[in-house]
């Protein structure tokens, strides 16, 4: 086996681990190695060609590879190092090794003192959400569409049925419109949109693409290839209404039905995961229950602007660099986030209140879309924080900064109604 | 004519109602900042979208460069420009924000590329 020896390994090459490796070497780490199975770095931005990049961090609507290129500029500056096409297969925290297959060198074992998990999220299949039917040609998640159209030159349709109104099934329901494929409709089980508005203004009603919501496909058809799906309205228990089904003809269906972290290499190093996020549990300095591994990007929750995915890398970066160089002690007072009212999950999970001046952002999304409401953080009946929204919704994730010298318990968040 | 506008300056969303004929606005209504009413009538005047898309690359690894327009194309003309575009073919080396296509459909606006490419 080839060995090699390093302070910080980054696993993923994608926006979350080129920030981190940045970050890291900026902090001090001598050598920072970035760990990637694709023969570049870029990770998912490689085929988001769409502008809408960037927007908080750099002021200016960049595309994906503009974004991510500016990463890749900086990590060559700073001098980060790359073991392009290389699988991790496995992390053992205790010993800090990593284990992947690399096409240059063969099995190979990485030696760190700290380690960043950053390997991203993949798409929710059909099986995942079971759609019964066939299993015709045609059928595809929208980013596996926008990974064939934008980067491999194959155009997978001519007439398309869009499942889901996350922002990825949208941008694709104009990428196909744009290159002659005519898009019937996106049909949403909610009855509200998955993404953000301006992609609905942008990519359906720009192209008059009617949007379904309160519907789904209940059957896909088609023998070789898909000829039509089955599109029915729900009640107000998601349970299709049989009879009022209608055959919708079409030679394609895109599934953009969400997204889910990539774990199995945390949950196979024993990593505490939580069970709403599907990723790993953190602390505010993105680490996680391993104390030398961190974590950070949409293998931690996913974010729907890679923004915040670079905030917080680079704060996994650093604090894995201070682990590397023995800067970042144990002495712990850690404290709980709760999701109170309305709050589906935060990100950090947990803090440790020992910092006299640290900031913390808490993340969290909403269980339910709402009007005029407060954001709140607090320690049992102690505001920490608040911010008013005019509105509040599942696909726009919602934050507040505290300050750790106010903590003297667990945080609970909450979204109250105001009258 | 009376065109109803969804606000994308901010996640609020406000749904403005902007009445006017051809490039003339003589009433906005429901917007709840400066930056609403700014968008609401200039998107009924003149939408305008940033196109982006690939062309075909040679002498490379990758077989797509990726490229967008380097301002806002009027929106009634991104069809034609996708024709223009889909007719295209460059070669690699190719730098990020090199021009792909110079003031395209007369626009006065260049398609550029948004990724480096090296020769293979
Ligand atoms: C299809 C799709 C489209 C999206 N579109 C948008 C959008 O339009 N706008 C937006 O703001 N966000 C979008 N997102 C969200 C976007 O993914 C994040 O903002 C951002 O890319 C997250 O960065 P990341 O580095 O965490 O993950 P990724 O970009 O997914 O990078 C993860 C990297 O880790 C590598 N990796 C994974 N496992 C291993 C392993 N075992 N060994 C070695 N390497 C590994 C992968 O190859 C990849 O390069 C999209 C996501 C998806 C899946
Ligand atoms: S009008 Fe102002 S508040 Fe309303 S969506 Fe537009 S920018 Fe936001």
């Amino acid at each position: 086996m080839y060995n090699v020896n390093c302070d910080v390994a980054i696993i993923g090459g994608g926006p979350a681990g080129l920030a981190a490796a940045i970050a890291a070497k900026k902090e001090g780490a001598e050598k920072v190695l970035v760990l990637e199975r694709d023969n570049a770095p870029g990770g998912i931005l490689q085929q988001c060609i769409h502008p809408g990049f960037g927007l908080t961090r750099f002021k200016a609507e960049l595309t994906g590879p503009e974004y991510y290129g500016r990463f890749v500029d900086e990590a060559k500056e700073v001098g980060v190092e790359y073991m392009l096409d290389t699988m991790v297969l496995e992390v053992c925290n205790e010993t800090n090794e990593v284990v992947c297959t690399s096409s240059r060198y063969g099995l190979t074992c990485v030696k760190a003192k700290s380690i960043v998990l950053a390997m991203g999220c993949r798409e929710r299949t059909r099986a995942g959400i079971m759609v019964p039917g066939t299993r015709p040609a045609g059928v595809y998640t929208a980013g596996a569409a926008q990974r064939l159209v934008n980067r491999q030159n194959i155009m997978v349709g001519k007439k398309v049925v869009i499942l889901g109104s996350g922002d990825i099934g949208m941008i694709m329901a104009r990428r196909m419109t744009l290159e002659g494929a005519q898009v019937v409709m996106v049909v949403e089980l909610m009855d509200y949109l998955a993404g953000l508005t301006r992609n609905r203004v942008q990519c359906l009603d720009d192209f008059g693409i009617p949007l379904k919501l309160a519907h789904t496909i209940t059957r896909i058809e088609g023998n070789e290839r898909v000829t039509g799906v089955w599109v029915a309205p729900v009640d107000d228990k998601k349970q299709p209404i049989a009879d009022k089904a209608e055959f919708v003809e079409c030679d394609t269906v895109l599934f953009s039905v969400g997204l889910l972290p990539e774990n199995e290499l945390t949950r196979k190093a024993g990593i505490a995961i939580d069970p709403v996020t599907n990723g790993p549990a953190v602390n505010q300095y993105m680490q996680t229950s391993a104390p030398s591994v961190f974590a950070c990007g949409n293998v931690v929750h996913v974010n729907d602007l890679v923004d915040n995915v670079s905030e917080e890398s680079e704060r996994a970066g650093k604090y894995a660099a201070r682990y590397a160089m023995g800067k970042l002690d144990g002495e712990k007072k850690i404290v709980k986030c709760v999701t109170g009212r309305n709050v589906r999950y935060l990100c950090p999970q947990t803090i440790e209140a020992n910092e006299v001046d640290g900031k913390v952002t808490l993340y969290f999304r909403v269980l339910q879309p709402e009007e005029n409401v407060r954001l709140v953080a607090r320690c049992g009946d102690t505001q920490l924080a608040k911010c008013k929204e005019f509105r509040v919704n599942p696909g726009e994730m919602c934050h507040l900064t505290v300050a750790t010298k106010d903590i003297d318990g667990d945080v609970t968040v909450d979204v109250v109604k105001e009258d | 004519m009376k065109k109803e506008i969804i606000c994308t300056v901010c996640p609020r969303g406000c749904h403005i109602m902007v009445e006017g004929a051809g490039d003339t606005v003589s009433s906005v209504e429901g917007y709840a900042c400066k930056r609403g009413l700014e968008y609401a009538s200039a998107e009924f005047a003149h939408p305008v979208r940033i196109l982006t898309t690939t062309v075909k690359v040679t002498g490379a690894q990758e077989s797509l460069l990726p490229v967008r327009s380097n301002n806002p194309i009027p929106k009634e003309k991104l069809f034609e420009c996708m024709d223009v575009i889909r007719a295209i073919e460059v070669k690699a080396p190719v730098n990020c924000y090199d021009v792909i296509v110079a003031d395209i459909c007369g626009t006065g606006v260049n398609i550029v590329s948004t990724k480096t490419v090296e020769a293979e």
